[in-house]
């Protein structure tokens, strides 16, 4: 590996932010039924299944708002 | 044309007229060369954080989507609503990966998907298969965007035989066609922040007026048959209704944003800045969208299907018609022109978009790369004017004379092709490793598997994969890309060991990536 590509593999990592593992908490929060799969309780007379997936898109944006701040300093 | 809703239709004509008047003006609208690719197919690169959000909302959130949504929460049940955790992942990718690529091409002019691959790993027929690819899945979702127009079109009552019935999808396509040529990407710009607008108050409207209406959610729910209310709990060693639902939901957003359409829209953003921010805001659209299928229950609990006014719709039409027939059944007729618009408005600017994107593939890495290497700027931009052309014609002809299922069989197999690139594009965004030829043979094995293992299934997205004891049902297209993976890595560590790649010539450098 020669002098210019090593310093291309450094600048591209520099960029990462361990900020961005909170990503992950979106990923497994929907990507897995069996934490939602119900009925009860319910909101408003509408199911689990149904609030629970709404309020993660919510929830999910928040978050990346919050990552973005933070990362973007 | 006996039961033409007038009043409904006076409306729908007249918001068209307005985003036909729209779509022209745009070409004046941050003013450039439209005689310069970049200009014509990606409005110069300088749209901010707000135009991108109506943008990329217009185009990822397409009428067929807002049709076809709540009509497989009315078939199917609870296995609609993946359309939202799809919604979420698909954000944290957009974050992270697309800045990286949106700088790197804007530093070095690229302006498709095929320029990328072309200059990160100098290979031309990795490019082109990158590029075909995009193509091929391009071409049926505008097609189905028609479906969304003529679902709406035949809602209003405006019917007729032989070649009237097709009349008034033609006009629409016209005016698309005009704008599209004359405008570029300030066309369906412009035209998505009317649409996106007529779109949020229709659903809100929906989602507020019709559960009154109906007595509130609790009875709504009551409605729906117990085996559709939630996903089926998977017996012994299989991950069943579980595991396909969480893959479909991966896998697509893994693919929605690898789209020629969705790429366009993203690298027409003004910053890296602007997409990350998006990233937070585009959750919106979700929001929406899941409201949306909701909707689907609605006309379960009103029970629009027993209605005999709406017979002959569904009969047309299928379940793509329990949307239009909710409101029809609902609003008040002026109402129903505002929603029918917003559907109809957008169907039109995702199709837009998309025509444009298949335009600047052709003529970016087929034409000049393989027909005409010396063609000037102003030949380029031409080219990719009259390609848009053509590319829109050919989808007209298709809904027009191909059955709809077979639209929908290759939408779906487009989203097991589009997949079979993102090694190409978003591992390239962050390294060369992996050799572009063992890339190659991975897209192509992938593309071959994921077709054959569709068609194994009559085309339906869920392939039942057995491993040892182990029944996994999972999206195809999520498979198919984990064994591309696979052979991009083995192939890659064997032409490595073997020193037989040659060493790779890649025009961009690290700074290129990031502000």
């Amino acid at each position: 590996m020669n002098n210019e590509t090593d310093q291309r593999e450094r600048g591209e990592r520099s960029r990462w932010s361990w900020w961005y593992l909170l990503f992950l908490i979106q990923f497994i929060a929907v990507l897995w039924p069996p934490f939602y799969n119900r009925a009860e309780p319910a909101l408003l007379g509408m199911p689990f299944f149904y609030w629970y997936q709404l309020a993660c898109v919510v929830v999910a944006a928040v978050m990346t708002a919050i990552i973005y701040v933070i990362t973007e300093r | 044309m006996h039961d033409v809703n007038w009043v409904a239709l006076s409306i729908f004509v007249l918001l068209f007229a307005f985003i036909t008047w729209l779509g022209f003006a745009a070409a004046r609208w941050r003013k450039g060369d439209l005689d310069q690719l970049h200009e014509w197919g990606l409005a110069g690169r300088r749209f901010g954080t707000l135009i991108t959000w109506f943008l990329v909302g217009g185009d990822l959130y397409t009428a067929y989507t807002f049709i076809a949504v709540p009509a497989l929460a009315f078939g199917a049940g609870a296995v609609a609503f993946f359309a939202v955790p799809y919604t979420i992942v698909v954000y944290p990718l957009l974050f992270l990966v697309f800045p990286r690529l949106w700088h790197v091409c804007n530093k070095r002019g690229y302006i498709t998907a095929g320029d990328f691959v072309r200059g990160r790993y100098g290979n031309r027929w990795l490019a082109l298969a990158v590029t075909v690819t995009g193509i091929v899945a391009t071409m049926p979702y505008i097609a189905l965007q028609l479906v969304g127009l003529q679902v709406v079109i035949g809602g209003l009552g405006v019917s007729g035989t032989g070649w009237v019935a097709e009349l008034p999808l033609v006009i629409a396509f016209l005016i698309l066609a005009a704008f599209t040529y004359s405008s570029g990407l300030r066309a369906p710009a412009s035209i998505a922040i009317v649409k996106d607008l007529l779109i949020y108050i229709t659903a809100f409207a929906a989602v507020i007026v019709i559960p009154i209406q109906l007595g509130g959610f609790g009875k709504i729910f009551a409605a729906v048959p117990h085996e559709k209310l939630l996903l089926a709990v998977p017996g012994a060693n299989t991950t069943g209704a579980y595991g396909a639902y969480a893959t479909l939901a991966l896998g697509s957003a893994l693919a929605l944003l690898l789209y020629p359409h969705s790429l366009t829209a993203i690298f027409s953003a003004s910053s890296g800045r602007a997409i990350r921010r998006n990233a937070a805001l585009l959750p919106g659209y979700s929001f929406m969208l899941g409201l949306l299928a909701l909707v689907g229950f609605f006309a379960l609990g009103a029970g629009v299907a027993k209605l005999p006014e709406f017979a002959a719709g569904f009969k047309q039409f299928g379940n793509n018609f329990a949307v239009p027939a909710l409101f029809l059944h609902f609003f008040p007729d002026w109402f129903v022109g505002v929603a029918f618009a917003a559907i109809g408005i957008g169907a039109l600017v995702p199709a837009a978009i998309m025509s444009i994107a298949a335009a600047n593939l052709y003529t970016r890495n087929i034409h000049c790369e393989f027909i005409n290497r010396n063609a000037t700027p102003k030949q380029e931009a031409q080219l990719a004017k009259w390609a848009s052309l053509i590319v829109k014609a050919g989808a007209l002809v298709f809904i027009i004379f191909v059955p709809l299922k077979f639209a929908i069989y290759l939408q779906l197999l487009g989203g097991i092709w589009i997949i079979q690139t993102l090694p190409a594009l978003v591992i390239g965004a962050y390294t060369r490793w992996l050799n572009s030829w063992a890339l190659l043979v991975g897209w192509a094995v992938g593309t071959y598997a994921g077709t054959a293992m569709a068609i194994s299934q009559d085309l339906k997205p869920a392939f039942p994969l057995k491993l040892g004891d182990w029944n996994l049902p999972g999206y195809t297209a999520f498979y198919t890309l984990l064994l591309n993976l696979a052979i991009a890595v083995v192939l890659t560590l064997v032409l490595n060991a073997l020193r037989a790649a040659k060493p790779v010539t890649d025009e961009t450098v690290a700074a290129d990536y990031h502000a």
